[in-house]
Parts: C-alpha cells; sequence; structure tokens
C-alpha cells in the first residue's frame, strides 16, 4: 500500500498513559502519509473524520490505532480501504502495568531499569506496535477472491442410498441442486429397507412406523434433478471442492462425472458376530443377531431356526460387543431403541411370548424415552439389568441364560427359545477408503482411527469439519446414531455440501475462515521439492508432480497457512500474510542496545484463542510483561520458523509461542498447526543449542481461551527465565 | 416472491450456528436474543464433555464469523411476540428492552468503577452479583454495558452518567416494538433448568449446599463467582463428599417424563472437575441408567478412571441437612441390592434436566407439543433444544440442517 493514514484515538485511557505526539512522530518517521489523533475514535463522528480525510487525502490504507481487532470491527470498516488495527488499548494500556513491592500497582513513572521509567517502557511498546503496522500496511497486498479457470461444477455427489444419502440428495434437490446418488447395494434403501418398522421421527415419539425410507425411495426416483447410479462405487476423486472429477463404477461401465461437493453417507455394517462365540453365536443353536430378528420380523415368522418351532420367548443381550475393549469400545446408540421395538414386535406378533432385555444401561435418549415407557408398561417385557454370566444349550433346542446381578438381587437362570444379541455398528469407512481420493495424502480421510473409523472430527462446535474439504459426513459413517438423527444430520451435511459451493463462487474460503479471500501462492522457481508443504497439509490439499513439485488445489485449502510455515524456502505467500510483512514488522521495532536491561519479548499468539484471552486479560486489568511484543497469527501453523530467526537475530531476548492444544483432545482449529509448530519448535531449540543459545529462548505452549490466569503466569515465568539467562548475545549484530 | 429473509430466534449455540450458517448462504438473516449477549446455555459452562474445552473457543470462531458477514442482523434483548402469515411471507411482532447504554459504550468500565446498587447475577444463577451496571459476561457479543434499573443505589445514576465519557448511558430509553418481514423461522430457543424448588424432597432453596449442575458449571468457570473453586455455599469450603442425583426432575411422571439427554456427561464432567480440584474428592453419583451414547462411552471411562466416583443405582428418595454442620444426608434405595442407603455428604448436586423456554411462554403462531416443545411446521423449523432434549453436537446438526429446509422455502414459496 502506498497511501497509509495513521489514526491514533486518545480515549479509554490512551492519552492518560501514552504520549500521542511521541506516537504521531513515530508514524511519521515510519513513513505514514497522514497522522491524525482524535478523541473517541469509534464515535460517529471519528468514523465520519476517518472518512473524510480518506478521501481528502486519497488514502489506500489506514492504521487505526485504538482498542483490539475483536471490537469495533464494524465501525472501521472503510470497504477497499485496507485497515490494520493497533490495540493500544487491550495491547497496552489495559494490559500492562507497573508493580512494585508485594505485588501493588505502582505510578509508571517508577523507574524499572537504571534511568528507565516503566512510562519509558510503555511508550518504546507503543511506538513498536505503530511501527509494526506501518510496517505490515506498506507491504500488505488487497486480497482478490480465487476464481477457478475450469468452469465450477454445482452437482452434488452423495455416495450411500440409505436414510441418510437419500435424504442428503432430496434436500440439496429442493434446494435446487443436481444431485448424483451412488449406491452400492441393487436397490436404494441401505439398512432401514429391511427393517419392519422403527420409532416415529416427531412428536410423541411413542409409536413405530412403517420405515420412512420407502418413501424416500419413491421421493429420489422421481425427482428429476437427481440421478441414481444403482450396484456402484466411487472408484476415482481428482480435483477438488468446485472441480472434482468422479468415476463411477457401475458393472464393468466407467463413467467420469463433475461434481461440487460430496456427502459421504455410506453408512455402517453390524458387528461380526462370529466374533461373539462367548455369546453363543455360531455355537449354541437359537443364537442369533437383532439384524437376523429383524429379518423375521419382515417375514412375520418367529420361529426358531434349530427346529422351526415357535418362539414364545427372546432374551436380548445388550451391548453384545459392544462397549467391550475387545470388540467395539463405544456404544452404538441405536441397539437399546432397537431391541425393545423388536419386543414390541413379538408382543404384538404373539400377545403370549414373553420378551426379556437384559441391559447394563437401558439408552433412550432424551425424547425417546417416551417409547421405552410404552414399553414398560407391558406386562410381557421384562427388562433388567444384569450381567450374563453364560449362554449354553438348554433342553428341548430352548437356550439357557445365566444373569447375574440383576435388579432381583440374585442369579437368574432362564430358558428361552431365542436368544438375540444386539450387536453394534461398523462405519463402512473404519474398513474401506470409499472415496478413493486421488490426493498425495491416500484415498481415504486420514487418521479415522481417533474416532473408531468414523468419518468424524472431534468439533463439538462444527460437527461436520473433517480433513477433506468439499467432503461432508452424514448418518452412521459419521457418529454412531439412531434413524431420528441421521435425518437431521443429512440435512447439516446437504447444507454444508451446497454452502461449499457457495463460498468457491463467491471466492473464500470455507470454515472455519469464511471471511478470507486471500489465499497461498507459491513462487515454484526456488521451490526445493521438499515436499513439506504437501506432506504436512492437514487437509491434503496439494498433490505432487512427478518431479515432486507441490500441485496446489486452492479449492481444498482452508488458509490456515500450515504450508506457509513449513515452507524452509519461503516461497509460499498470502497477499495479506506474508514472509515478507512479518519479517518487516519485526524489523520495524526498535532494539535497545545491550546491557542496558531493558529485555524485549517477541510472542506469536494463536488469533483464535489466544489472542481473545490476552483481551480478556486486559479487560480484567491483569498485567503481563512490557517486554512482550504480540504478533497474532492465524494459526502457530503458520509461523515460518523465519520470524523467530528473524526476531532472534533482531536481538529478541526469547520468542513465546501461544497455540491450541493438539493430540487427542485437540483444539486447534487447523487440527495440525499447533503440533507441528511444536516439532518445528523442537528443530529451532536444537540450532540454538548449536549456537549455545538457551532452548527456552524460543519457547511454544499450549492455551486455551478461557486460560486468563494461566496466560498471565506463563508470560511472567517465561520472561523471568530469560533474564536469569541475560540478554541475546546477538542484540546489536 | 417470497421474501428472502431468514429469522433466527434464540442466539445460543442453535441460533448461532444456524445464523451464521445462513448468513453465509449469502441470504439476508436476523438473529434475535432474549438476553443481553448471545452466547446462550453454552455461553455459561466452563468445558464442553467429552473434550473438556472452553465453549467459548467455539463461540470466537462463531463471533469473528459473525463480524465479518454483511448479511447478518443481530438483536439482543428482543423476544418475539406474534408470529403471523405463513412460509414465504411471515410477518413477526417483536419487542426490544431498553439496554439503557447506547451504542457508544466501549466497555471501558468507567460507570462500573463508581456504581454502588448491586444486582443478583443470573448468569450466574444466583450465586453471585455484579454492579446495577454490568458486563453481561467477559465475552459479551455485543461487547455493550447493560443498565438495571431496578438495582441502582441512590446517586448512582448522576455518578454514572457523569463517569461515562462517551455519553453511552441513557436513561430515558424506551421499548421498542416492531415487525420483521421474513421467509422463514428458525426457532432456536433451546433450554432451561427445570425449578428445582419443585423437588421438594431434595431440598434445594431449604439447605445451602444443595445446588444444581449449571450452579457447578459457574463455579467451575474460571470467570465465575468463586474463580473456578467448587465450593459450599454454606461456608465457602470446598467439598470431600459429594452426591450427584442424576434424572432429577427427568424421567418422572410428576415432573419432566422424558429423559434430558445431557445430564449424565455433565455430572462425569463434573466429577472431573472436582477431581482436577482435589483427586481425592468421593463422588457418589445415585443414577438410573448411565447414559453415554456413542462415542461418549470413552468419556464414562474416562470419568471412572480419574475421577473417584461411586455409581449407586437407586432414586434419591430425601435429602436432610444435618442443621450443625450443614452437611446432607442421601436416603435413596440402591436398587440392586435392594437395601435402603443412607450417606453422608458435603454437598448435593441436583442433575436437573431440561425444559424448553418455551415451555410456560406460549408464542401465537408457535405450535408446541404437550411438553412445550416446538413442533416443526412449514416455514418454522425448531432446531437444538427447542425441538427435543439434545448434546450441543446434536444441535449443531440439527442447527445446520435447518437452514437448508429454510433455504427451501424462501427459495420456492
Amino acid at each position: 500500500m502506498e497511501k497509509i493514514g495513521v489514526f491514533i484515538c486518545k480515549s479509554c485511557d490512551i492519552e492518560k498513559r501514552l504520549n500521542i505526539e511521541e506516537l504521531e512522530a513515530v508514524a511519521r518517521e515510519q513513513g505514514a502519509q497522514s497522522v491524525y489523533s482524535k478523541e473517541f475514535l469509534c464515535s460517529k463522528e471519528g468514523r465520519d473524520f476517518i472518512n473524510t480525510k480518506i478521501q481528502e487525502d486519497g488514502l489506500d490504507a489506514v492504521s487505526i490505532c485504538a482498542c483490539s481487532m475483536r471490537v469495533n470491527y464494524d465501525v472501521f470498516n472503510f470497504g477497499k480501504v485496507a485497515v490494520d488495527r493497533v490495540s493500544l488499548r487491550e495491547g497496552v494500556v489495559w494490559s500492562r502495568f507497573p508493580v512494585g513491592q508485594n505485588g501493588n500497582g505502582v505510578d509508571d513513572s517508577i523507574e524499572v531499569a537504571s534511568g528507565v521509567t516503566f512510562r519509558d517502557e510503555l511508550m518504546a511498546l507503543a511506538k513498536d506496535y505503530v511501527r509494526m503496522s506501518v510496517a505490515k500496511l506498506r507491504v500488505y497486498k488487497t486480497p482478490e477472491p480465487f476464481k477457478p479457470e475450469e468452469e465450477i461444477s454445482n452437482t452434488i455427489l452423495v455416495i450411500g442410498g440409505g436414510v441418510a444419502g437419500l435424504t442428503a440428495a432430496l434436500e440439496c434437490a429442493k434446494a435446487g441442486y443436481d444431485v448424483i446418488v451412488v449406491e452400492k447395494e441393487n436397490e436404494l434403501g441401505g439398512f432401514a429397507r429391511r427393517m419392519k418398522a422403527h420409532c416415529e421421527t416427531k412428536p410423541p415419539y411413542k409409536n413405530l412406523v412403517t420405515p420412512i425410507v420407502n418413501d424416500l425411495i419413491k421421493e429420489v426416483e422421481g425427482n428429476e434433478r437427481i440421478k441414481v447410479y444403482k450396484g456402484a462405487v466411487v472408484t476415482k476423486t481428482s480435483g477438488g471442492p468446485g472441480l472434482y472429477r468422479v468415476t463411477i463404477k457401475q458393472g464393468n461401465k466407467e463413467e467420469e462425472v463433475k461434481i461440487g461437493a460430496i456427502v459421504l453417507a455410506v453408512g455402517f455394517k453390524p458387528y461380526d458376530a462370529s466374533q461373539l462365540s462367548h455369546l453363543g453365536f455360531g455355537v449354541v443353536p437359537n443364537v442369533i443377531t437383532n439384524v437376523d430378528f429383524e429379518k423375521m420380523a419382515v417375514e412375520g415368522r418367529f420361529v426358531r431356526p434349530s427346529d422351526g418351532a415357535p418362539v414364545n420367548s427372546v432374551l436380548f443381550v445388550q451391548c453384545a460387543g459392544q462397549r467391550d475393549e475387545n470388540h467395539l469400545p463405544y456404544c452404538s446408540s441405536y441397539c437399546c431403541l432397537a431391541s425393545l421395538k423388536q419386543a414390541k414386535y413379538l408382543r404384538e406378533a404373539n400377545p403370549d411370548a414373553k420378551a426379556y432385555i437384559v441391559y447394563e444401561y437401558m439408552r433412550t435418549m432424551g425424547i425417546y424415552e417416551n417409547f421405552y415407557k410404552t414399553l414398560q408398561d407391558d406386562p410381557g417385557v421384562f427388562l433388567t439389568k444384569g450381567d450374563i454370566v453364560s449362554i449354553s444349550e438348554g433342553s428341548n433346542g430352548k437356550v439357557k441364560v445365566v444373569v447375574d446381578n440383576t435388579l432381583l438381587g440374585e442369579k437368574v437362570e432362564l430358558e428361552v427359545d431365542l436368544v438375540v444379541l444386539a450387536v453394534g455398528m461398523v462405519p463402512v469407512t473404519a474398513e474401506e477408503a470409499v472415496l478413493n481420493l486421488e490426493y498425495r495424502q491416500g484415498p481415504a480421510l486420514p487418521e479415522l482411527e481417533l474416532f473408531y473409523g468414523y468419518a468424524d472430527s472431534n468439533y463439538i462446535c462444527f460437527p461436520y469439519e473433517t480433513r477433506r474439504t468439499g467432503i461432508y459426513a452424514a448418518g452412521a459413517v459419521h457418529q454412531p446414531m439412531t434413524i431420528d438423527q441421521a435425518i437431521e444430520d443429512a440435512r447439516g451435511a446437504a447444507l454444508k455440501a451446497i454452502q461449499c459451493l457457495k463460498a468457491i463462487e463467491v471466492g473464500h474460503a470455507v470454515h472455519p475462515r469464511t471471511w478470507d479471500y486471500a489465499y497461498p501462492e507459491w513462487d515454484l522457481k526456488m521451490c526445493t521439492q521438499c515436499k513439506r508443504c504437501t506432506e504436512e497439509c492437514p487437509f491434503g490439499a496439494l498433490n505432487e508432480d512427478e518431479k515432486a513439485f507441490p500441485i496446489p488445489f486452492i479449492t481444498r485449502c482452508r488458509r490456515c497457512g500450515t504450508c506457509f510455515g513449513s515452507c524452509p524456502q519461503r516461497i509460499i505467500n498470502f497477499k495479506d500474510y506474508s514472509i515478507d510483512m512479518v519479517g518487516s514488522m519485526i524489523k520495524a521495532t526498535e532494539m535497545p542496545e545491550q546491557g542496558y536491561e531493558q529485555y524485549r519479548f517477541m510472542a506469536f499468539v494463536c488469533e483464535n484463542d489466544a489472542l481473545p484471552a490476552l483481551d480478556m486479560i486486559a479487560y480484567k486489568r491483569m498485567s503481563i510483561p512490557v517486554g512482550f511484543r504480540i504478533i497474532p497469527v492465524r494459526c502457530l501453523g503458520a509461523v515460518n520458523v523465519s520470524f523467530v530467526k528473524d526476531a532472534m537475530s533482531k536481538g529478541y531476548d526469547g520468542i513465546l509461542l501461544l497455540g491450541c492444544k493438539y493430540g487427542e483432545n485437540y483444539q486447534c482449529h487447523f487440527i495440525k498447526g499447533s503440533e507441528l509448530a511444536n516439532r518445528r519448535m523442537e528443530n529451532v531449540q536444537e540450532t540454538l543449542q548449536q549456537l549455545a543459545l538457551e532452548m527456552e529462548r524460543v519457547t511454544i505452549d499450549t492455551v486455551a481461551i478461557d486460560e486468563l490466569e494461566k496466560i498471565v503466569n506463563k508470560m511472567n515465568e517465561f520472561a523471568e527465565t530469560i533474564k536469569t539467562y541475560g540478554e541475546n548475545p546477538f542484540k546489536g549484530w | 416472491m417470497a421474501n428472502q429473509s431468514i429469522l433466527v430466534v434464540g442466539g445460543g449455540i442453535s441460533g448461532i450456528t444456524s445464523a451464521i450458517e445462513a448468513a453465509e448462504m449469502e441470504v439476508p438473516v436476523y438473529l434475535v436474543e432474549r438476553e443481553p449477549t448471545l452466547g446462550g446455555r453454552v455461553g455459561q459452562l466452563r468445558y464442553y464433555f467429552p473434550k473438556l474445552c472452553p465453549p467459548t473457543c467455539g463461540l470466537e470462531l462463531n463471533y469473528k464469523r459473525m463480524k465479518a458477514n454483511p448479511n447478518l442482523t443481530i438483536y439482543t434483548m428482543t423476544d418475539v411476540l406474534e408470529i403471523n402469515g405463513g412460509p414465504g411471507n411471515f410477518k413477526v411482532k417483536l419487542r426490544k428492552r431498553p439496554r439503557f447504554v447506547n451504542d457508544n459504550c466501549t466497555a471501558c468500565g468507567e460507570c462500573e468503577k463508581v456504581c454502588e446498587g448491586e444486582r443478583v447475577s443470573d448468569f450466574d444463577f444466583g450465586l453471585g452479583k455484579t454492579k446495577a451496571i454490568y458486563l453481561p459476561s467477559p465475552m459479551a457479543f455485543p461487547g455493550k454495558y447493560v443498565l438495571d434499573k431496578n438495582a441502582l443505589a441512590p446517586g448512582d445514576l448522576e455518578r454514572i452518567i457523569s463517569a461515562c465519557p462517551y455519553n453511552a448511558i441513557d436513561p430515558d430509553m424506551k421499548e421498542e416494538v416492531f415487525e420483521l418481514e421474513v421467509g422463514a423461522i428458525i426457532w432456536a430457543t433451546g433450554w432451561k433448568l427445570y425449578d428445582a424448588t419443585r423437588l421438594d424432597n431434595l431440598g434445594y432453596g431449604k439447605y445451602a449446599n444443595v445446588v444444581t449442575n449449571m450452579q457447578v458449571e459457574r463455579m467451575a468457570s474460571p470467570w465465575g463467582p468463586t474463580g473456578g473453586r467448587i465450593l459450599r455455599p454454606s461456608d465457602g469450603e470446598a467439598p470431600k463428599r459429594v452426591a450427584f442425583v442424576q434424572c432429577a426432575g427427568s424421567r418422572d411422571e410428576n415432573h419432566l417424563p422424558y429423559c434430558s439427554y445431557i445430564c449424565c456427561l455433565a455430572t462425569l464432567k463434573h466429577t472431573l472437575y472436582l477431581a482436577e480440584q482435589s483427586p481425592e474428592t468421593e463422588c457418589l453419583v445415585f443414577y438410573i441408567d448411565i447414559r453415554t451414547p456413542g462415542r461418549y462411552e470413552k468419556f464414562l471411562k474416562r470419568a471412572q478412571n480419574e475421577a473417584n466416583i461411586n455409581f449407586i443405582k437407586g432414586k434419591v428418595a430425601k435429602i436432610e441437612e444435618d442443621p450443625a454442620t450443614k452437611d446432607l444426608i442421601v436416603t435413596a434405595e440402591d436398587t440392586l441390592s435392594g437395601k435402603k442407603v443412607n450417606e453422608r455428604v458435603n454437598m448435593v448436586v441436583l442433575a436437573l434436566g431440561m425444559q424448553p423456554s418455551t415451555s410456560d411462554n406460549p408464542i401465537p403462531g408457535l405450535t408446541t407439543d404437550e411438553y412445550g416443545f416446538v413442533v416443526e411446521k412449514e416455514g418454522i423449523i425448531p432446531v437444538g433444544c427447542a425441538k427435543k432434549p439434545l448434546d450441543v453436537m446434536c444441535s449443531n446438526e440439527s442447527a445446520t440442517g435447518a437452514v437448508i429446509k429454510a433455504l427451501q422455502i424462501i427459495k420456492s414459496a
């Protein structure tokens, strides 16, 4: 940017603690064309004033030196004029306080080093921030929306033709999108097609209804926007959102279609009951699964498989091979309702029949308690908590079941005609790649083992986030769930799929950085084919050519900047976030000479968690050391090692990186960003050691947004530790 | 031609999700919230289960998306009075209550410093107080103060007005009734805690150390009334033995017949809070069934490993107080042994169930079921806990899914 205006607010204690004239002077020295200061800059008058000066002075960028970028975002928005925010309020005057003896607050005039007052240090901080902002705007370039060269496809591919898949297909079609459904079997309907009935999906949630999947099939087959491939699979998915080319194989025929976004709804398989011989399956006659029993219900004949004798008693074993480290460690969420339903089938078919349901915990979640209650009132249904001790052959073809720890308070022995094992769900993605992505990082969704093979993430807030942009999972491949939840889940995945296409059409990123129009650009002339960017991208946005040069697919990119952070050649840059930009910001700060004990620390902090926490520290007027210069980054993954080198060679005494938790319960919104940053900093620390510098001078830590005291303590401890090492010996070089 | 805008009622996690997901489809969206800040119930929680991560992290991201989105208009302190019209052309009458603080507010806090009057904090479920002029939470969005005129001490108003450098205090602000025309409505007014005083055998409101699950969340919050410590209200001591009463009001024909979905998981989370505070704290959990569906099973295992929990299958019959120590005696029948159990504890937590916010607040034009949950009809799509009891993840699934239904209406009607 050429013509930069700096506007300094005097209100909210800024003028009280800072010398505004000196800040103005610094802004001019740094090359700002226009510099103004004013009371109450966020008022209507303040905003009008800035607008007038933008016009009069022909400014193309403004630095608003007032409050945090997290507030008054709407006030300080000047259309096409680039805006940078300098947080003098939260970042300086509300969060840096001198401390006297016993932790008491004292006046800014207190001496903190020989001949240096706290006010001097506070001013040095504010000046650095103003300098950094002008330096940043100088190299800032206005982002332009990404427009793919090829025409965007608005067709949604739904893989899987069960309840979730059909629902997603219909919702997209009704919203005006063309849809292709690929179903592996020769019939639509998935698991639900083989059901006699299921619980209703609307109030009063008490009754069984014929499977709604039948209606869904009819609707899908009658919808002009939906094309169905039965007996078909996806053998290849290449390209990226908006630009996918998907190969569908139907019989011997292969066809390539253009696809915009994908709903993955391939469902589940019942757990393999042959693993459950300890419960008598395959060993004791007349021990079957809930899937087998449903089939009997559909056929309307409840008879013993061994001899065809009518069934007068059934015992349902809940959690068969579930909640069990040797089988499925999780609960499948639907089996309690399924067994209750099947008990009801039996009782309706044969009013003299008895149903026993043995469970540890009856899990009829939420409103489905209503259905549970209808069975509790039936005198022919016996419900008990209990542990299955043994299942063996009984007399006359019956099955003998011994149950302990029942609600009757004793061991119970029963002989029943049939034992039904309530087996759980195994998501199809646990065993098959399904999508067959032509991605450098592999054909399937990565790291599903964290979620037992389900195509899920661990975001509670954002349940549709996967590590493959444009691909949204729904139904029982997403999480273990009931039909009711699968319908809602499929609607949500359908929305995310069409929303992804909207984002590509408008030209911004998809979740989480939906406001972001910038994207990474590679200067391949300098690329050394090290493959770091292609390997580290959490979203698999890059392929490689035969010489191992990266091939970016921008519509797969989430703008986390992990590639930017990974690149040793520094050839990956965004228009509004570049190596040059951060380097210039660091360079613009003023470094005191060595020997004056004015320590300087640089902190790179995650914009989403550590930065808001620092703002809240300010609102509570807690204090962090005045020596810290803070640069917010989109993710620690977007911290290039060059930032650390630049800061060290500038003379910063210590560098602190504050990011989000990683590992199994990761909180990093880019999943891998903070973990990768950690790995990079370990390498940096090794280098420091080789230079005979203390490795703690570069420290990375994880914090959460609510850990205000922890952050304050960490920053103080860090500052104190570094002071014990003394100043950076390279200061002033 | 249908009206092209969508109204989202309720600014908790479901409403926020619906609103931003819809706004990112480039349609005009109005988001209406009754309270002075967005965030709803999740804004009051310390952590989500099962990750034990702060909800403010996801809220921050959503707020950031909202701040950057030009399609979204937010009204706080606003209620829906009635809904007229039909799909494609609803006319919704709303009432905006006065904040008595205008948009000049910079949240500098000078007013709060001089204000003497105090009010009981409903955000903290009565455990703490705020000044009469207050910021609803440290993450309040919008980040503007609110004035509760009823809580002002004599002379406060003058002091506050003169302390404000920005002329932001407006004691004459009036209630406004206005109308919005929208094509579709997403209803996300969420839930409230079942009124614990109706469970008279459990002693809430009578005995100081009987608290609710949401009060535990506020105490555990580092920004809460006890600075993150779970303490006995009677003496501020950390409890060493705590009883949790599951299904307090839920799965009970006399109260809420349904299961409230989240209370088992919330209790397990609370046992982990207590273990973090002091690992030896003993937790007695009185339950009917431990309901940790799906992948949440792992969270049950984690709580069993990390917290000191004794699970007792049985419904609590009564709670009595030892007046000398303010300890509580919990009487229950252990349904496995058939024996009566009497346990002395320092504190009792009622795992209260959820009731839809619409249960005692009928709105003309809105259809509810026998419990007060909103029933879907053409053009009005209930989501999250306004529809049925759900956890946050399922609420977000339903809130996202509702947007495509709303889009279909405004595009076709």
